[in-house]
């Protein structure tokens, strides 16, 4: 029992594990980077990693932390940016208010999603979230009335702040995410240590076990989807306001297997892992950019790498390691 | 037309699309029984199946006229298509997914996508991006029973992939191969105990499954006259549906799944409207599992206590 809650606790630091001078240094870089590199396009790719780190962030709390494969994750994020996008554009809502209501509305849907899938196990639950968010999409592009059908949105206003407008260029988007991002943490990994945390990671590894110990699995279960639509619902609705338009190709089940795939790659419930993740899948098209039509051939090839040289992801949680026990006994 | 007439033309319909739809869910449904993995490249196999189909034409083409006509080249085609495939799910298995077998459950699935990542893009760079218009190997005939239409193409890949079916089930049902398979999938432990080469049984439910997946992508071809290297996708996507409709890992419920979905589908399309036809199927998919978690015939105990 000591020995574990040993590793708890060193999981725990896994962020300021860096020694703290790193850390500060880390921060820093973080912080000046859009004055150190002034390239644009740099920065663009930046922020559009920024909103997938968000992403990634919330699908680890219902796939790393409560062991949900959930294949639908882009509906949550669609929820988001259209909340934002109507209430925008029919009653200008200003946009951080809109980050409100979107994270609300993303996170009511998100248990919506939930009552179906709760009463399944494994990787039932995954299909039922893919059909869901299958059924969004359609909807968001057969809906003409109200969503605008393929063609979208259009004219949704930038956030602005103070008088300030963020208008078209990246930086502003930059700190934004950036603030965010640091608050998501923030709240993620005191929720990943509190009395919710530990019962979804106990959920997830003996679902009968941690039943008998008094968690009430629909509950928590709930709360982990809740949880995760909320912090989606962040990520649409800055996506939102960045665009300035909103159409449902941007939520296609492929962008759900990407914060998927950021996720496990980065490494299930690790929330360093994830956000290492999430930067080396949104940045490595980029870089393969020159190799033209061959850059998401040589992206499915790379993918395929890293998972077959660390099936754990690249920093794998230390308390999955019950899991893998699991898997070998089979 | 009369509504009794519309609804026997949408059934007909939906049949044979809901053919190809088995014919693919029971690769996933094979693999699934014996190894619990979603085979996230299935559909890619599928469209791989149906562009060997349209090079295979391209070579053999002038061949057949001199031999045996039309239904030689089918069959030759045919054959082409599901060897190639076969040998492609083959390569996957041993490549992707077999080093990960101990793997946590989601690494796979990783590999999965990675895979129908580099399927897609092989095709779009070799075949290019834009649509390719497949030939009806066969002249089409239509014959009409009223009102009603049926081609003599739905009566082809009917009974083609009905045919496919049944040989499938008599192999599994009495070969040793095959139930080796039904060992694996009861128990994988104790078939290897009892001396069963579980690495061999397994990449032969690949070839099964893959070689099935490339007989539906040649007759989706044919039957829709067009291909794209996305078809894989949404076909792929269907497919599953149809599988865990009919109960993940059962076979007979695979082909049961994918007849329904087909003409549920069918039936909506035609009486709703084209657009909503895929909303309509994941929403039955919702249903089901909501109200038979396990799917129409599906009887395995899912929950591991």
């Amino acid at each position: 029992m000591k020995k574990k809650s040993q590793k708890l606790s060193r999981s725990k630091n896994n962020l300021s594990a860096l020694s703290e001078w790193r850390a500060v240094i880390l921060w820093a870089i973080v912080i000046l980077f859009p004055i150190i590199d002034r390239n644009p396009y740099h920065i663009d790719v930046i922020v559009g990693a920024g909103i997938f780190i968000m992403l990634a962030l919330g699908l680890n709390v219902i796939m790393g932390y409560a062991g949900i494969l959930n294949l639908g994750y882009a509906a949550l994020f669609a929820i988001g940016a259209y909340t934002y996008a109507l209430l925008n554009i029919h009653f200008h809502i200003p946009f951080w208010l809109g980050l409100i209501f979107s994270a609300v509305s993303a996170a009511l849907f998100g248990v919506i999603l939930a009552f179906p899938a709760l009463r399944l196990s494994g990787d039932y639950i995954a299909i039922v979230t893919l059909g869901a968010g299958e059924i969004v999409r359609i909807v968001l592009n057969n809906a003409d009335p109200v969503t605008g059908g393929p063609n979208g949105l259009l004219g949704i206003d930038h956030p602005g702040f103070f008088g300030y407008n963020f208008g078209v260029k990246s930086e502003p988007y930059y700190y934004l995410i950036l603030v965010l991002v640091g608050g998501l943490l923030f709240v993620l990994r005191r929720l990943e240590f509190s009395r919710l945390g530990r019962a979804w990671i106990a959920l997830r590894e003996d679902e009968l076990a941690a039943s008998c110990m008094g968690i009430n699995p629909v509950w928590t279960k709930l709360s982990a989807f809740a949880i995760g639509g909320f912090v989606a619902g962040l990520a649409g609705c800055v996506f939102a306001a960045k665009q300035g338009t909103v159409s449902p190709d941007s939520f296609d089940f492929i962008v759900s297997v990407m914060v998927v795939s950021m996720v496990v790659l980065g490494g299930l419930g690790n929330t360093a892992g994830v956000i290492l993740g999430a930067l080396v899948l949104s940045i490595l098209p980029e870089l393969l950019r020159g190799f033209d039509t061959y850059r998401m051939l040589f992206f499915g090839i790379a993918m395929i790498l890293i998972m077959l040289f660390r099936p754990q992801g690249i920093l794998g949680e230390i308390r999955h390691k019950g899991e893998f026990a699991e898997r070998g006994e089979r | 037309m009369t509504a009794t007439e519309v609804f026997i033309q949408q059934v007909a319909n939906g049949l044979t699309i809901g053919m190809i739809y088995a014919l693919i869910a029971l690769g996933y449904t094979i693999v699934y029984g014996i190894v619990q993995l979603i085979n996230f490249a299935h559909g890619e196999v599928f469209m791989v199946g149906a562009y060997l189909s349209l090079l295979a034409y391209a070579f053999f083409q002038g061949l057949a006229v001199g031999i045996g006509g039309p239904f030689f080249l089918l069959v030759f085609i045919l054959i082409f298509a599901m060897f190639g495939t076969a040998m492609l799910g083959l390569l996957i298995e041993r490549f992707a997914y077999r080093p990960l077998r101990k793997a946590p459950r989601l690494a796979p699935l990783l590999t999965a996508i990675g895979v129908s990542f580099v399927l897609q893009n092989a095709v779009m760079i070799i075949a290019g991006p834009s649509d390719k218009s497949t030939p009806s190997i066969i002249p089409v005939e239509k014959y009409s029973f009223g009102a009603v239409t049926i081609t003599n193409l739905q009566i082809l890949i009917t009974f083609v992939s009905l045919f496919l079916m049944v040989v499938l089930q008599l192999f599994i049902k009495y070969t040793k191969t095959g139930k080796a398979m039904r060992a694996l999938a009861d128990d994988r432990e104790a078939a290897s105990l009892v001396g069963i080469n579980v690495n061999a049984v397994i990449s032969k439910a690949f070839i099964i499954g893959s070689a099935l997946a490339g007989a539906g992508g040649m007759m989706f071809g044919m039957y829709y006259n067009t291909i794209n290297f996305h078809d894989g996708y949404l076909a792929g996507l269907k497919a599953f549906t149809a599988a865990v409709f009919g109960g993940i890992g059962n076979i007979p419920g695979a082909m049961i799944g994918g007849v329904l979905l087909g003409v549920l589908e069918g039936l909506g399309a035609g009486y709703f409207s084209s657009e909503w036809k895929n909303v309509f199927a994941f929403f039955i998919l919702i249903l089901v599992l909501l109200f038979r978690p396990s799917g129409l015939l599906g009887s395995r105990v899912v929950k591991k206590v």
